[in-house]
């Protein structure tokens, strides 16, 4: 029994039961926030089916792996090991695209190697940025979205190269 | 965003075509699409399952609850809405599911506290502030236990996959910190 698969059933039950000691109609009110839900995710898909095709093309032309080696000499100034660079640079693009990166890096490299922890603190630490975007501005039909992005991606940048740090800072370079 | 959708597809198809990957990106352009389709379905089930979970939490009062909790921290990210808003509530349980993890509650609640938001951003169809600050919340987004890649460690043999925790925790507070500073700093720089 693992602690996060606990939560979220615990969850669930704590909310109705305290729903229940409040004397809310748990069923009614369940099925009209699902509607709500049901809502949202009309009003996202063409959003998502226009960013994910653009994306998905742009990996499979090698771009992508272009802009990897473009960007090597200037990650080894950092101090982030190159191995996980087309990890950084998928990761705020596809969240499936970069898991599928880890799981490559986990199987040649320990996840307790420097590498191997670099990457999982890169993959623990940010999140798909432009799908996260696209996500919640989709839902309000916001198309001028100013600084988001720029901001958005100066703390992605910031967390890549801080995992680099952090790990040696709490693992050392082993 | 109609620069970034517009560069990203000329952008594949011209490497793609100077790199002999075009098929490639023929496919991916198909496929793509249709799994963008898929996802949505995958999501509808979570995104209805947690709306009306929180809904009852909401009629129950407990998202009040929890909106005042953390409200020393949300009142100062967010200019402008008061300790008792509803959007305030929606930004509250927002952040609660993204730091335990539970990724497909904290988006249809995120969704919630955009809409409400929008409502009152001073020009449709442009974000304002408190919009971009939303945003960038969850792009950046704090967890306590990453579970995913907690998983993948335990399967690839590491000695103690819950190890990298701290480090985990240590950098995504930062990279979040850099990300409202620059949030802050642009808001200063350009009123709505």
């Amino acid at each position: 029994m693992k602690l996060g698969n606990l939560i979220v059933p615990l969850l669930i039950a704590l909310i109705i039961i305290y729903g229940l000691v409040k004397k809310v109609d748990v069923f009614e009110v369940f099925v009209e926030g699902a509607k709500d839900g049901l809502l949202v995710a009309f009003r996202i898909l063409p959003v998502l089916v226009g960013l994910l095709t653009a994306i998905g093309m742009l990996r499979a032309s090698g771009a992508l792996d272009a802009l990897t080696s473009l960007c090597a000499p200037l990650t080894r100034v950092l101090g982030v090991p190159e191995q996980v660079l087309p990890l950084a640079l998928l990761k705020p693009v596809s969240g499936s695209g970069s898991l599928a990166v880890l799981e490559n890096l986990l199987t040649q490299f320990s996840p307790d190697s420097y590498i191997g922890r670099v990457a999982c603190v890169m993959q623990g630490s940010t999140e798909t940025t432009f799908y996260t975007i696209a996500v919640y501005y989709g839902a309000v039909k916001t198309t001028r979205t100013r600084c988001t992005l720029p901001c958005a991606l100066i703390g992605d940048a910031v967390g890549l190269i801080l995992s680099g740090f952090v790990v040696r800072l709490l693992f050392g370079v082993a | 965003m109609k620069w970034i959708f517009g560069l990203m597809i000329v952008a594949a198809v011209l490497f793609g075509l100077f790199s002999g990957n075009i098929d490639a990106v023929t496919n991916a352009a198909i496929s793509e699409s249709v799994g963008a389709v898929q996802l949505v379905v995958t999501l509808a089930g979570g995104l209805c399952l947690w709306s009306g979970i929180m809904k009852i939490a909401e009629k129950a009062g407990l998202t009040q609850k929890i909106a005042s909790l953390l409200s020393p921290i949300t009142c100062r990210i967010f200019k402008g809405l008061k300790k008792d808003d509803p959007a305030m509530q929606s930004i509250s349980m927002n952040i609660t599911a993204n730091m335990l993890g539970l990724g497909n509650a904290a988006t249809p609640l995120g969704l919630k506290a955009m809409q409400q938001l929008e409502e009152q951003a001073p020009v449709k169809g442009t974000a304002s502030n408190n919009m971009i600050m939303m945003v960038v919340l969850n792009t950046a987004s704090v967890q306590l236990i990453p579970t995913t890649v907690a998983t993948l460690r335990l399967a690839h043999g590491s000695a103690n996959p819950m190890e990298i925790i701290p480090a985990v925790l240590i950098t995504s507070l930062l990279s979040l910190t850099a990300a409202v500073l620059a949030v802050k700093l642009f808001a200063r720089r350009q009123p709505e």
